[in-house]
């Protein structure tokens, strides 16, 4: 495979955003008769590479080749003729209309002007009995499972002409059962002869499908390998970027945090214990345990599912079972006001779209919280609101000439401050941080992790969620290891070291 | 100059610009525009018509300011102000010694009532169904004025309880009653969103509805509650209409005010994107639209393309108030001015 040429080449892209290097220098190659894994965390640069080679992005410079030509698609249409075909994440067909109508929209045989629904039908059939499915292909969309639904889309990017097929995350919302037949389909059609590039934040996964992985890092080309010659562990340390002797110290801070949790008394009460909540196709049933001042790290790779665990906690998704109990008692939680009444906290990732109110001031922002937990007729006097405003913007070092500026005006890091401070402001027992240390700068990720140690030491649990495995470490009393949406253990005392969260990951349950 | 600042700076600015600008025209080109006259006692004259006959306008324009803070729309209202008048008036009755069949304020507490219950069903269908507000709203667009036919039994209902004329006819201190009632709804509402933490809340399901929730804001109970402050409003609008003619006209009443109100909210400011509201700014939005109006009477343009002269008006005001619009022609000519 190697000795033949490489069907697609991308070489030396760039792509610039205002404000972010989003590409540099990538290389990239793919090649005919194999599925390649493209991995890398967030911000890697996973999805800008495949938007530039499907047209929807133009690189700043660099060239791409397909069979040996440059190509420049410069719309996704153009790319598909080309014979670049994409499956999205979520799947955008058209659940109401029939499956046939599905693979044939906008492409419909016709017959004196007329569709031509016998053939468009049999044609149907043809195309799945390609990728070894045989439905009824006059039935709506809507009548068939995800996997099915995802195959659909998969046969309607299958002409003759397709080249390439890129899977943009097609398994996240698959069953076990659902991804193998999924994965035979693949492999059958990489066994044609179609170069098939999978984008994916399951680890397993990728190791059960793909031929080749390239590795990005903050839009930098790491490297290419075979999949079966690099070991699981190596991939990981490559798409965090340390190399593996770098795992093995042992922080001051970490000592710091063990004799912490050593300092814990037994008699203290859980003020969050949670037991088997799980919700099908989110997260698998976990337990958890946090006591006055624990800080538990949640460490995992993009994907793993430390999120969902977040929502489920939060009331945002309603797990399917399970309890949650608040200082021994046991609570019902179905949405975020009903979470945050029993003293819950949650910072959104997702700090844009879930929560800065850009238009309203910083006051407004910080204020609003607690003002929903005390409910609307129990009123904060105007005074009240700028006394506590202004001490959260003091206490936490919010850059801002007033309270009264729009949220919108501050910088990322002291957004985040302020989604801190609107938390605080309710007093919760237990408050979940869900990285908020992303898109800040280093001074600033530095003072939000002081205050969270701050916050411990007040006697608050707090769930801390990063990417960076240093940060968790750094931050928290102990560590629970999550992957491919599932809690698979949980590290204490001397076991918290990113070596051992590297091994855990990679050495599966 | 502080306090012109302090008044550029209020977000009803622009919008009192362009009343102003309308008032100005009249003053130079409408012979007796602002001449008021004492008859019985009362004010007369085309200002204080402005006032009597945008009442309900201003009334609506109140309810639906709440409702497009949360991104969200109201066509029904012109609707609904037919099924208040229709509620009102058969419960009062068409007898024409102008004795009531129940009393007046039953009649009225009833209709409103009815109103709520409306703004209750477009607060449901939106806030627990998640449909679209303007299809939401569409419902009760098209049924409202079945309903209110089939309250009146298709028929115009006269009216001769005397007492019920006040609403829309009477005067208080000179002036029309009416507009006493949009003050006293306008700081209620002013009140009770602004001194409490509702305004707040509105605003904040109207910029992010899902950051609202994950803040903990019932925003599903807000979005019901504002259709069915909607609704009553819409309702207080509807006694208006139906006392200033004395009769309840299923198929006319209220006609075409969902556009009118939307207008006039919108002229004030409050965008169709939700968030921020100014209730000022409806109230001269609402002035603005039947302002316009009026001069179109008073100014004698043919009837014929009076529709058109409004759209004109109303697209330059639109462009008034576009801030990149004014900076646009700032550029053009004072480009010095800029630099302040």
């Amino acid at each position: 495979m190697a000795v033949t040429a490489p069907i697609v080449e991308m070489r030396k892209i760039n792509k610039t955003f205002p404000g972010v290097k989003a590409l540099a220098d990538v290389d990239f190659r793919l090649f005919k008769g194999e599925v390649h894994a493209l991995m890398g965390q967030n911000g890697a640069g996973k999805s800008t590479l495949v938007k530039v080679l499907t047209g929807v992005y133009k690189q700043d410079s660099g060239a791409m080749m397909l069979n040996g030509k440059i190509i420049r698609p410069d719309t996704p249409l153009a790319a598909q003729k080309l014979g670049i075909n994409t499956v999205y994440q979520e799947v955008n067909l058209c659940l109401n209309l029939s499956v046939a109508e599905n693979i044939f929209i906008g492409n419909e045989p016709k017959k004196f002007g007329k569709i031509d629904w016998t053939s468009m039908n049999r044609k149907a059939e043809e195309v799945l009995e390609r990728l070894n499915i045989s439905i009824d292909v006059t039935r709506t969309l809507a009548s068939f499972s995800i996997a099915i639904q995802q195959m659909v889309a998969i046969a309607r990017v299958l002409d003759t002409s397709a080249k390439v097929l890129i899977l943009d995350e097609p398994t996240s919302s698959l069953d076990e059962h659902e991804v193998e037949q999924l994965f035979k389909v693949i492999r059958k059609l990489r066994d044609e002869g179609l170069a098939i590039l999978f984008i994916t934040h399951f680890l397993d996964q990728t190791y059960q499908i793909s031929d080749r992985i390239t590795i990005l890092k903050n839009g930098v080309f790491v490297g290419e390998y075979e999949t079966d010659k690099l070991p699981k562990l190596e991939l990981i340390s490559k798409m965090l970027g340390k190399e593996l002797s770098e795992f093995n110290y042992s922080s001051a801070s970490v000592d710091k945090s063990k004799e912490l949790a050593a300092a814990m008394g037994k008699d203290k009460v859980a003020v969050l214990r949670v037991k088997q909540l799980g919700l099908q196709g989110s997260i698998a049933p976990f337990d958890l345990e946090l006591y006055e001042g624990d800080v538990l790290g949640l460490a995992g790779l993009l994907g793993s599912g430390r999120t969902e665990m977040a929502r489920l906690i939060f009331g945002i998704d309603n797990a399917e079972q399970g309890d949650i109990f608040i200082k021994g008692k046991k609570r019902a939680i179905n949405s975020p006001h009903g979470a945050m009444m029993q003293g819950i906290g949650y910072c959104t990732e997702d700090r844009k779209n879930e929560g800065i109110f850009a238009e309203l001031s910083i006051r407004e922002n910080i204020i609003l919280a607690l003002q929903a937990k005390s409910g609307t007729l129990k009123h904060l006097s105007a005074k009240k609101q700028t006394e506590i405003a202004n001490e959260m913007i003091k206490s936490l070092g919010i850059k801002t000439p007033s309270a009264e500026n729009e949220a919108r005006q501050l910088s990322g890091g002291n957004q985040q401050k302020v989604m801190l401070a609107r938390w605080l402001a309710t007093q919760p027992v237990v408050l979940i941080l869900d990285e908020p240390t992303r898109g800040i700068d280093v001074g600033a990720k530095l003072e939000i992790m002081e205050q969270i140690l701050k916050l411990s030491k007040s006697g608050l649990g707090v769930i801390f969620i990063s990417s960076e495995f240093d940060e968790v470490l750094r931050c928290s009393t102990k560590v629970a290891v999550l992957k491919d949406k599932e809690k698979i253990a949980e590290l204490r005392g001397e076991d918290m070291t990113e070596s051992r969260i590297m091994h855990t990951i990679a050495g599966g349950k | 100059m502080a306090w012109w600042r302090s008044l550029k700076n209020k977000k009803f600015f622009w919008p009192l610009v362009a009343l102003v600008v309308l008032l100005l025209f009249n003053l130079f080109f409408t012979p007796h525009f602002f001449r008021i006259e004492i008859k019985e006692g009362h004010f007369y004259g085309n200002v204080i018509d402005i006032l009597k006959n945008g009442a309900p306008i201003m009334l609506l324009a109140i309810g639906l300011t709440l409702v497009i803070a949360t991104k969200g729309i109201d066509i029904s209202v012109g609707s609904i102000v037919a099924v208040s008048a229709g509620v009102v008036a058969m419960l009062i009755g068409g007898s024409l010694q102008g004795i009531p069949k129940n009393p007046i304020w039953f009649a009225m507490t009833m209709a409103i009532l009815v109103c709520i219950a409306a703004g209750l069903w477009n607060g449901m269908l939106v806030s627990r169904i998640g449909m679209q507000p303007i299809i939401a709203t569409l419902i009760l667009f098209v049924a409202g004025r079945g309903i209110a036919m089939v309250t009146t039994n298709a028929m115009i209902v006269w009216l001769y309880a005397k007492p019920f004329a006040l609403l829309g006819q009477g005067y208080w201190f000179g002036l029309p009653f009416s507009i006493y009632l949009v003050i006293v709804l306008f700081l209620l509402t002013f009140l009770v969103t602004r001194r409490t933490s509702l305004g707040m809340f509105i605003e904040a399901v109207g910029i992010n509805p899902k950051a609202a929730r994950f803040a903990g804001i019932n925003a599903k109970n807000i979005l019901l509650g504002v259709y069915a402050f909607s609704g009553f409003c819409a309702g207080i609008s509807g006694l208006v209409v139906c006392s200033t003619v004395m009769s309840a006209d299923g198929n006319n009443a209220g006609l075409g005010f969902e556009l009118d109100a939307i207008l006039a909210v919108v002229l004030g400011g409050t965008s169709l994107n939700g968030g921020k509201y100014y209730l000022m700014g409806s109230i001269i939005g609402a002035l603005i639209v039947q302002t316009l109006t009026t001069t179109i009477y008073a100014f004698g343009v043919p009837p014929e393309i009076s529709r058109v002269v409004k759209a004109i008006v109303v697209w330059g005001m639109c462009l008034l108030q576009s801030s990149k619009f004014r900076s646009m022609i700032a550029g053009v000519f004072v480009k010095k001015e800029l630099s302040i």
